[in-house]
Formats: structure tokens, C-alpha cells, sequence
């Protein structure tokens, strides 16, 4: 090859480089490593990474089975090295695999147009506001202190530069958006509302109400949900004008955070200024059917600083782990699977409800809720901890009105003895508090609006709690 | 018409509808285990908020699942299956075993928020891999958090206009030459920087007149990308760097194109003060059809206030941790730490290579291009002759008086087996042809793809019809994509809507 080129080494290629820059070292990097040492390394690291532990984390990563065909499929070289779509002849198995995503975005959000992908539910939810920006021409958001504390700090990353002052409207006592609160705060000025339903305590929002707030002001709203499993059994915030979406729990791995997969639907009417890739049905020269991607003239490498968004390379194969997913599951398992997701969750608030108060008890909710409780919840969970689980998410960083407060997930996966097991080591120490916890919980139940609300008290069923104690 | 030689094919006889057609009331492929709790009356913890309908999603069966995305599969090209020539997208080989490191349990199901003492493995992976970062690209600090070039991009900029709004004068504009990525300029319209082009001189590289000229005490970074996208190093970098340091500006590099300068020559050392990196392109993380990416931003120290949040450290026990508490920071630019499952592909990647095998695959990969260049050099115009690196862009003009362009090429190449390259861009030459091989490919496969190019360049003079209808071996061809816009379609819909 040197020979055919016309030169006598390497280094001659690189001579275009000055030569004072040019590294004449190593770099200072691990050695080359064979293929079982890699393998070793990582085994090890995963040892130290809660390999084995039994989590009640969500607060916007969950825990969810995921079906093996999903890694057997998307391992196919086919799809896993394959580029972005651009060439439609020989991309058609992506293309309608996007294809096939959108459709069932669309029917899971009620909504009429969804991209694939953007990067993850936050910047989602980002785009979607910045998207309602561009539409309202109006500038100011509002945004709901139950909104995931992180989603709302990447909002404030991205609106800083885009001149768009953000409000926050707080949760009232059903730690659901406080909806007179909002009323007072929406302008003329408002573009948007953002609000997440479920929200980040687990309850779902009023979204109905709140969209006749935003768009009696002419204002439009956008619904970030964070998790996707609700969608099978909690009506979809149809109202909304733009939904942002984190689809982890549809197949994706937990992944330390990331790679997830974030995406956008809206209404048909909305869609030149939705960002992100889109993949529409057309014909060829012969009139077959096939597939494309669409409507490029809103994308950067098209129309470069005028583009929707700067986003370029996605989240394409974790969209088709979530599209297998939704295949899996289809009409009846997604609903099937929501459904157990809340029983578990009401399992569990109802049991551990002995050793705490469950906030804002009177509110519909998914497979999460808020547990107050006497002790830290720090300390709670470092007791979980050495029995190898990892007990809910201490709230105090992100909500210290709430005291000893902590956000507690229960997805399928989680069993009852690991629920019970919970249960016994939050009692070692906390049931000499629970005589007057009970107290405020009775009070709580009592303010709840909803009536039909699953009693969090359960003094007909402490048998458990009896054994624990 | 040319036969078209022996190269994988993809099977382009299956037929498959969508998987709504195949869909039928109580088939399906799921099974849930029985509850072991007391069944709850959605009703009644719902009230109004319960679902009744999910609507037209699918009932189908498991064998029928494998079989769809089976069949879709192999209507896909994929570097598994050839060459992959995309110029500035770097579909290099992506190797098996980070898949499978990627899927040991600890690794792909740490949650975020579980407590970092039982979280050292993930948080040691993030300390390994930014001082490879660090080191390869002879900066001082990093950070992993976003989720792909574009974002990097954003977050880059970001902390460009904190640095100068620390040093108590906000600057209005952002210099792009007009060989750049269209990510660029949209990127600096994002985070609200005017844009003002730079051209390129007669050799392809910036003009260092123009630069002089246009730089000014508004001006807050050049966004520059080296080797640009001819493939071409920018050889004055020194003067480039000095120029806009006079100034008070900053030196932005767009990494797309590192693996041309990997363990050769670092951005650190030529006076690069902000850099992103892809490591789905440099790194061999797969692209997978568009994504997931990683586009982590390393940095000199001046600007390591201004890091997102949080940022990694090791604590005074020696464990590693995350600091929140960083009041100049730009923020958050994603949830959680970034794309984590692609730190672990890209760090079994580098330690797969090591020292010696990182420079070596860097050789390997400008080596390959200027084979390639030589070899095609005469059957396409070469519109910039200066040097190129790991890269080389060609025009159509020759082929354009037969009425054959890029695109058309670029078809054709699908009948020979390859992926087309990158076409139309840069922008700067009319109807390019953007051809980057990486280190994966071997001598026989370049020659197989130089022989192709060289008979689609004849077929263009002899038989341009062959070219301009092509590709003739897909399932389908030359699909309508003004109808597409013009009236979307973008979902399927039951028969009776």
C-alpha cells in the first residue's frame, strides 16, 4: 500500500501535522489488554457496582423486565451497525421499524405525530418547551416543582442563553401541581406549562384541568412522563399539546442513567417545529410501498443555526429496544403489566405506611409514593443496605419541605418477600415511632380527596407488622 | 448494464408488512408471573385517570416478533456486512466483546441513584475512562454527561460563554468556517451566538487572512474541526490558536474527525482550549441505526469551573464520588451521568488497544484513505490537492457533463455492495464525494471498493442510465421523498380511520 501511494513510511502521511506538535510518546494509557482480561475487569467492576441488590429506586429509571428477544434482535449486526438512515434503499429495516415506533407512540400517548428519538426524557422535555416557544412566540415557562428536580435543572440549562425566564409552581397538599397557583402565575406572556404526569412523587396530575388553565391563556402545555409503563393502564395526558417522554422502562436497561430513550409526539399541526428524526411512509419508482426519512428541511445538516434543534445522532437502536418492547407486551400485556405495577406499589405503601406517613395519600398514583417517616431515611436505608436492598430515594436534597421523606418504586419485578423483608428491618428501629405516625396517616386519609383511595394506615392487616415488631 | 461482482448482498426478495397487519385478537408473547399480592381495583385507586383502551397496539406471537425484525433486519446495510465509507461518520468496526461488557449485570442494571459506596465499580469505569479522554486529547479536565457530538457541542459552548461572562465580557458571536457540520452553526444558534462564516482558502484550509480580519473582541470561540472535513489538517493551527488567544477568544475543536490524530498529535498540545468527542465515531461504540452516541467535552483548566454538574472526585476516603456544589457551572445538560453503557463499550475499546494499538489504528485509518484517494485519483475530480488525513472528498464534475451526480453514484454503489459514501457535503465542493474507509477495512475490500467506483465512473461516460436509475438490486429504489414532505405519513393507521 505505502508503495502504490508513493512513499517510503506512515509518517509521511503525517508530515501536514508541524512536527512540534507531534507526539513522540505513549501515551500514558492502560496496556493492551486481551479480550479475557477486558471481560475480567468489567466482571469486577460490576461486583462493585450493587450487583445482586433488591432496589425500591425509580424517581425516573426503572426497574422492568425486559423480554431476552430484545437483546437477541437488536445484537443483529444488522441493526446494530448500521448508520443513520439516510440511504433509504438500504435502510428499510430501520426506517419501518421507526415507522412502526411512531405508530405505537402515537396510540400510547394519544397523540398524533412522535419522533425517534430524542437523547433522554430531560432533554425532552427541554426541546418540547423550547419547541412551544417557537410556536407561541411567546417566551416566558412555567414549570411544576413536581417535575423531576434534574429534568427541571436541564430546562434551566437550556433556556438560559434562549432568554426564556422560567417559573417554578409549586404542589399543593395532594402533592399534585398547584393549580391555583398556576392561575395566579400564567401571563400573556406564558408559552408554556410543564408539567409530569406521573409526576415525580409517583401522582398523576390533573392534566385535563391544567390544560384548560394553559390554553384559556393562550398558552400551550407539555406533559413529560417519565414512566412509560403507566401509559398501559393511566389515561394519556390527551390534552396536551406536546408530550416528552423518557421510554427506559419499555425494555431498556437501567444503564446507570443512560442510554435511554427520549422522545417527542404532538399534534399533526405542530410537526415543522418538532425536532428529531422522522421516518414517513412513501412509494418508489415502481409504487411499492417503503420508507424514509421526512420532513429533513427542520434538521441541522439541511438547514445548519435555522434548524429546530441542533440534535443530530439519537437514540435510534434504544428506540428499537423500546419498539420491540411495545411488540412484546402489545394491547393486552402493557396493560396486564401496569396493572401489577400497581398493586405491588399499593402493596407496599400500604405495609410500610406502618412505619411512616404515605404523602399525599388522597391522589391517584402509579408505582411509586412518598414515605415520611420519624427516623432519616438515610439511616433507614443504610440498615436496608447491608441486607443487600436498596430502600427508597431520600427526598431531603431535592424536597426538604418534606422532612424525612423518601420516593419508594415497586415495579413487577419486585416481590412480596422483598417487600415484607423491607418492611421488618425499617421496623427494627422505627416502630417505637409508629403509634403517633399512624396518628397523622389516619389524618392524611381523611383529607384525601379521593375516597376510594387504598387505606395506607391498614390496621386490619399489621398482622405483618406485628410479626416484624 | 455492469455486472456488478461478488460482494455480500443483502436479501432483498422478503416481503413483510407491518406488524399491524399481522396482528390478531389473543396472540400473544408475553407471560407475567402470578401476583403475590392482593389484586387491586384500578377503579378504584384510579378514578378517572384509568385507562379503558390501548388503542391498535399489536397481538402478536413470539416466533412472529423474531421473524419481522429478522426479516427487516436484512433490508439493512451494516458495517458487518461491508464497507462503510461514510466521511466523517467513522463506521469503523464495532467490537463484540463491549457488547458483552456491556451487559454483565452490575454494569447494565446499576440504577443513578443507588448509594455511591455500592456504586464504585460504574463511578471507577467514569475515572478510567475520562484520564484516557484526558490524556488522549492532552487537555486537563472532562465531562462524560452528554448524550452525543451535538450535545457535547451545546455544552462546549456553554461553558465558552460562561468563561467570558466570568471574565466580565460577554461576547456576541461565533466564528464557523464553511467547511463545518451543520451541527455547528445550529449549535451555536442554540445557546444564542450569532454565526459568522469563515471561508477556506484555494488549499482547503482557513484563511488565516480572513481569520485576522474577522477576529474581534466579540468573537467568543472559532468552532473549528481538525482535520476539517476534506480530511485535510489544518497545518497554521498554531497561528489559528495564537490569533484568536490575542483576542480573548477561545478555541473550540469539533472531535468528529480525532481518529485521524489519536496517539499521533493531541488538540491539547496545538492550542485547543474546548473539544467534544464521539466516541460511537473514534471509539468504536456502534452507531446502531442513529444512536445512542456520547459526546463527552474535555478542557483546559481555565475552564473546569464551568463543568456541568455534577463532577467526579475522589473523596477524602478515598472512595470516588460526585461533587454537586459547583456554583459556576453551566448546570445540568441531561439527567443522571450521560450514556454510561457507551463509557463502558469506549473503555474496553481502548483497553482492547492500548498505547500501540490506538496509534496504530490512527495509521491504519489515513493510511487506508490515502490508498484509496490514490487509487481513485483520475476517475473523480480531486478539487483540493493539499494532503489529507483520514479522509478524502472527490467531486462529481467529471461525471456531471453526462448528467450523473454524487447522489447518482453514490446509488449505483449500492448495486457493487457497499455503502454509498457521505454525498453533497461539505458544502464547499459542489457535489462531493466524502469518502472515509477507517482502519477496519482490509487491502482486498478497498481494492473491491476502488474497482466498484472505477466502473460506476465508466458506466457514467458509456451507460449513464444504468447509473441514474440505480440502485437496481433493492427491494426498493429511488423512493419519493417530495411526496413524503409534502404530505406526511408518519404512522400507520387501522383500516377503518
Amino acid at each position: 500500500m505505502l508503495k502504490a501511494i508513493g512513499i517510503a513510511s506512515v509518517d509521511e502521511l503525517f508530515a501536514p501535522i508541524p512536527a512540534e506538535y507531534r507526539l513522540s510518546r505513549d501515551l500514558k494509557i492502560p496496556r493492551q489488554m486481551a479480550e479475557s482480561e477486558i471481560v475480567d475487569y468489567f466482571r469486577q467492576r460490576s461486583r462493585e457496582n450493587g450487583e445482586g441488590y433488591t432496589s425500591f429506586l425509580g424517581a425516573g429509571v426503572y426497574s422492568h423486565y425486559r423480554p431476552v428477544i430484545i437483546d437477541s434482535l437488536i445484537s443483529r449486526g444488522e441493526f446494530l451497525t448500521a448508520y443513520t438512515p439516510y440511504q433509504a434503499e438500504i435502510s428499510q429495516g430501520t426506517l419501518q421499524s421507526i415507522f412502526e415506533f411512531q405508530t405505537m407512540i402515537c396510540e400510547l400517548t394519544g397523540m398524533e405525530v412522535a419522533n425517534a428519538s430524542m437523547y433522554d426524557g430531560s432533554t425532552a422535555a427541554a426541546e418540547a418547551v423550547m419547541m412551544a416557544v417557537r410556536l407561541t412566540g411567546r417566551r416566558s415557562v412555567i414549570v411544576a416543582q413536581s417535575l423531576h428536580p434534574e429534568y427541571r435543572e436541564v430546562l434551566a440549562t437550556y433556556a438560559t442563553h434562549q432568554g426564556m425566564p422560567l417559573s417554578v409552581t409549586g404542589f399543593g397538599n395532594d402533592g399534585r401541581l398547584n393549580l391555583e397557583a398556576l392561575e395566579k402565575s400564567i401571563t400573556p406572556q406564558t408559552a408554556c406549562v410543564l408539567i409530569q404526569s406521573p409526576n415525580f412523587f409517583g401522582n398523576i396530575e390533573d392534566v385535563a384541568a391544567t390544560a384548560e388553565l394553559a390554553h384559556k391563556n393562550g398558552a400551550m402545555l407539555v406533559v413529560s412522563i417519565a414512566e412509560a409503563v403507566s401509559l398501559g393502564i393511566v389515561e394519556p395526558p390527551r390534552e396536551a399539546d406536546v408530550i416528552a417522554m423518557e421510554a427506559q422502562s419499555f425494555g431498556v436497561p437501567q444503564g446507570f442513567g443512560g442510554p435511554h430513550c427520549g422522545v417527542i409526539a404532538t399534534r399533526e399541526k405542530f410537526v415543522r417545529q418538532m425536532p428529531g428524526r422522522l421516518a414517513g411512509q412513501t412509494v418508489d419508482k415502481q409504487g411499492r410501498r417503503g420508507f424514509v426519512l421526512t420532513l429533513a428541511t427542520r434538521e441541522q445538516h439541511i438547514r445548519r443555526e435555522k434548524a429546530t434543534s441542533n440534535i443530530c445522532t439519537n437514540q435510534a437502536l434504544v428506540a428499537l429496544m423500546v419498539n420491540i418492547f411495545m411488540t412484546v407486551y402489545g394491547k393486552i400485556g402493557l396493560k396486564e403489566l401496569a396493572k401489577q405495577n400497581l398493586a405491588k406499589s399499593a402493596y407496599a405503601a400500604t405495609h410500610l405506611g406502618q412505619y411512616g406517613k404515605v404523602l399525599f395519600a388522597g391522589s391517584p398514583r402509579f408505582n411509586e409514593f412518598v414515605l415520611q417517616t420519624t427516623e432519616d431515611p438515610q439511616e433507614i436505608n443504610h440498615r436496608l443496605l447491608d441486607h443487600k436492598i436498596i430502600g427508597g430515594l431520600p427526598l431531603k436534597k431535592f424536597y426538604p419541605e418534606l422532612g424525612n421523606a423518601a420516593l419508594w418504586c415497586c415495579t413487577e419485578l419486585t416481590t412480596r418477600t422483598s417487600i415484607d423483608n423491607a418492611l421488618k428491618l425499617m421496623g427494627n428501629e422505627a416502630s417505637q415511632h409508629a403509634t403517633g405516625l399512624d396518628q397523622e396517616a389516619n389524618e392524611i386519609k381523611n383529607e384525601g380527596k379521593n375516597k376510594n383511595q387504598i387505606k395506607n394506615t391498614n390496621r386490619e392487616e399489621s398482622g405483618i407488622a406485628e410479626v416484624a415488631r | 448494464m455492469k455486472q456488478t461482482g461478488g460482494k455480500a448482498r443483502l436479501q432483498v426478495n422478503q416481503n413483510e408488512g407491518l406488524i399491524f397487519e399481522k396482528s390478531s385478537e389473543g396472540k400473544a408473547a408475553w407471560k407475567l408471573p402470578p401476583l403475590d399480592v392482593p389484586e387491586v381495583d384500578v377503579s378504584a385507586l384510579l378514578g378517572a385517570a384509568e385507562r379503558k383502551s390501548l388503542g391498535s397496539l399489536p397481538e402478536v406471537s413470539e416466533i412472529e416478533i423474531i421473524r419481522h425484525f429478522t426479516r427487516l433486519s436484512t433490508w439493512n446495510y451494516a458495517i458487518d456486512l461491508g464497507m462503510y465509507p461514510l466521511g466523517s461518520c467513522t463506521m469503523k468496526y464495532n467490537p463484540r466483546v463491549n457488547e458483552a461488557v456491556a451487559r454483565v449485570e452490575g454494569i447494565a442494571n446499576g440504577h443513578p441513584y443507588q448509594p455511591e459506596k455500592i456504586s464504585q465499580g460504574a463511578l471507577q469505569i467514569l475515572k478510567t475512562l475520562s484520564e484516557c479522554l484526558i490524556e488522549i486529547t492532552g487537555m486537563d479536565a472532562i465531562t462524560l454527561q452528554p448524550a452525543a457530538g451535538a450535545h457535547g457541542e451545546m455544552t462546549g459552548l456553554l461553558m465558552v460563554r460562561a468563561y467570558h461572562h466570568a471574565q466580565g465580557r460577554p461576547r456576541k458571536k461565533v466564528l464557523i468556517p464553511d467547511s463545518a457540520h451543520g451541527t455547528n452553526p445550529a449549535t451555536a444558534a442554540m445557546v444564542d451566538y450569532a454565526v459568522e462564516n469563515l471561508k477556506s482558502d484555494s488549499r482547503g484550509m482557513v484563511d488565516i487572512g480572513a481569520l485576522e480580519s474577522q477576529m474581534n473582541e466579540d468573537v467568543a470561540a472559532l468552532m473549528l474541526t481538525n482535520p476539517n472535513t476534506l480530511g485535510i489538517f489544518e497545518q497554521q493551527i498554531h497561528k489559528i490558536a495564537d490569533i484568536l488567544h490575542a483576542k480573548g477568544g477561545l478555541l473550540y475543536m469539533d472531535g468528529a474527525n480525532m481518529n485521524a490524530l489519536v496517539g499521533k498529535v493531541r488538540p491539547g498540545d496545538f492550542g485547543v482550549d474546548v473539544m467534544h468527542l464521539n466516541l460511537h465515531k473514534t471509539f468504536s461504540t456502534p452507531h446502531g441505526g442513529g444512536g445512542p452516541g456520547s459526546g463527552p467535552v474535555a478542557i483546559k483548566k481555565k475552564l473546569e469551573p464551568f463543568l456541568p454538574t455534577p463532577v467526579l472526585v475522589t473523596k477524602s476516603d478515598g472512595t470516588l464520588g460526585f461533587n454537586y456544589d459547583r456554583p459556576q457551572s453551566v448546570g445540568r445538560v441531561r439527567a443522571f451521568y450521560g450514556n454510561f453503557g457507551m463509557f463502558v463499550r469506549a473503555l474496553a475499546y481502548i483497553q482492547a488497544n492500548g498505547p500501540d494499538g490506538l496509534r496504530q489504528t490512527t495509521e491504519d485509518a489515513v493510511l487506508n484513505a490515502n490508498y484509496i484517494r490514490k487509487g481513485l485519483e483520475g476517475a473523480y475530480e480531486l478539487p483540493y490537492s493539499t494532503p489529507t488525513m483520514h479522509e478524502v472528498v472527490f467531486s462529481d464534475k467529471l461525471q456531471a457533463k453526462k448528467g450523473v451526480r454524487t447522489m447518482d453514484i453514490a446509488k449505483r454503489l449500492i448495486d457493487y455492495g457497499f455503502h454509498p459514501y457521505t454525498t453533497a457535503f461539505p458544502l464547499i465542493v459542489p457535489g462531493a464525494l466524502m469518502i472515509e474507509p477507517t482502519e477496519s477495512e482490509s487491502k482486498e475490500e478497498m481494492d473491491l471498493f476502488i474497482e466498484s467506483m472505477k466502473s460506476i465512473a465508466e458506466e457514467a461516460q458509456e451507460d449513464p442510465q444504468a447509473v441514474l436509475n440505480a440502485p437496481h438490486s433493492t427491494r426498493v429504489s429511488r423512493l419519493d421523498e417530495t411526496a413524503a414532505a409534502r404530505k406526511p405519513v408518519l404512522r400507520w393507521k387501522p383500516p377503518s380511520q
